[in-house]
């Protein structure tokens, strides 16, 4: 009976921190399942948060005996490579043709990080203040700057913060449309926008990411290998001779990478250290930042408003934030559903392009002032 | 369990606000420079131009 005691002793470690990690876990693989949320990411790591959670689980490091996903973490995220490599095919996914025919939109895109520097003058309240600038990164609605900015203020929620930053960014659909409809009028979300596509040349399109690279750099070094790749993966695309490359890019490459990150990420959800109240509150300040990150943007719009003949529909100020394409989408979803007519698909793109480029730029200056 | 909370330091929020309004003119100043350079690009590589 002993020996039999023995041969089952692992199953007697189990404890209830973990079944609570499986339960979210679980609740992971639903939301990627049933409601098609980040499907990408949300299962491999909901997957990944069962897979670490069982006692003495050899998937991560225990002791000298090494972990496929801890070995995996120091060659993929600890040292940003995987979020970079992703972001090359994210930038080759990018067509900034909406915005580069309609650059005032850019301001958008600007006005939607407010929720990243609001929430880290919320967090310093709790935390010191390079974790507070780590944490409000998750503002940034975009997993690889997030991760790439929390790994290089060296704080010790990165795993917290990388969940929040992922599961955000698939509620995107939830979070937005009750901010949007409280900041806006009925009116204002049937406001009618004119949208003129004016031609961009292929040499505008080649000169743009090599530019805005080098801007970047100029400004903010510490994170030009974030835009440097973004910019880089979207030159494969637009230079037209590397067509089968940015195919691979944005299909092989993408796919092959966010597997990796997300089951990756989920080596951070150990219950000992996912389940303590400070997860709790990174999670609560997160959607901080995403709400005031909405916020900035309607209230810009309406801002703008005040002085233009012609008047922009606020909802699409929303779309400034990274999150891409969903936040587009949401924007566009949410005028349509005023008035079924009413077509701001292209411009809500183009907001939602340029918060990707201004979540970046956002990224840098954090590390600007904590690095 | 609880030091984020024992921590809490409701004037840390007043003391940071100057990242805040930093942050913001930056990021703008940034996206003005972006905007401005777009137009540019547009206005020396119009298709026209490049017909040419």
């Amino acid at each position: 009976m002993q020996e039999l005691m023995d041969l089952f002793s692992n199953v007697f470690e189990l404890n209830w921190q973990m079944v609570v990690m499986w339960i979210i876990g679980g609740i992971l693989i639903y939301l990627a399942i049933k409601k098609d949320m980040e499907p990408t990411l949300l299962l491999p790591m909901g997957f990944g948060a069962i897979l670490v959670n069982l006692p003495f689980s050899g998937a991560i490091t225990q002791g000298k005996e090494e972990g496929a996903l801890s070995v995996l973490y120091e060659a993929g995220i600890a040292n940003e490579l995987f979020p970079l490599i992703l972001f090359i095919g994210i930038g080759a996914m990018i067509d900034f043709g909406p915005l580069l025919s309609n650059p005032i939109l850019m301001l958008f895109g600007a006005a939607a990080q407010f929720g990243i520097f609001f929430t880290l003058c919320l967090a310093s309240m709790f935390f010191d203040i390079t974790d507070a600038a780590a944490i409000s990164i998750i503002g940034a609605a975009d997993g690889p700057t997030a991760i790439v900015v929390a790994n290089k203020l060296k704080s010790q929620y990165i795993g917290a913060i990388m969940v929040a930053a992922y599961s955000y960014m698939a509620l995107v659909p939830m979070i937005q449309p009750p901010v949007i409809k409280l900041l806006t009028t009925k009116k204002e979300r049937r406001i009618r926008m004119a949208y003129t596509q004016r031609p961009v040349s292929k040499t505008t399109r080649i000169l743009f990411p090599i530019i805005i690279t080098i801007l970047a750099g100029l400004i903010a070094p510490a994170s030009v290998s974030l835009i440097g790749f973004l910019m880089f993966g979207n030159l494969i695309r637009e230079c037209g001779v590397l067509n089968s490359l940015s195919e691979t890019a944005q299909k092989v490459l993408a796919n092959l990478i966010t597997i990796f990150l997300g089951i990756t990420v989920a080596s951070q959800m150990v219950a000992e250290k996912f389940l303590a109240a400070e997860t709790l509150l990174i999670l609560g300040l997160g959607l901080f930042a995403f709400i005031f990150d909405t916020a900035g943007g309607v209230l810009f719009a309406k801002f703008l408003n005040l002085f233009l003949k012609e008047k922009i529909n606020p909802v699409i100020g929303a779309a400034g934030i990274s999150a891409f394409p969903m936040a587009g989408r949401v924007a566009h979803k949410i005028v349509q559903k005023e008035d079924p007519t009413n077509f701001v698909l292209m411009q809500a793109t183009g907001v939602n392009v340029s918060g990707q480029i201004a979540s970046v730029i956002a990224g840098g200056l954090i590390l600007n002032f904590f690095l | 369990m609880l030091s984020a909370f024992a921590a809490f330091d409701p004037y840390q929020f007043v003391a940071n606000l100057k990242y805040m309004g930093l942050g913001m003119l930056g990021i703008f100043i940034v996206i003005c420079v972006v905007i401005l350079i777009t137009y540019f690009l547009n206005k020396v590589t119009s298709p026209k131009s490049d017909d040419k």
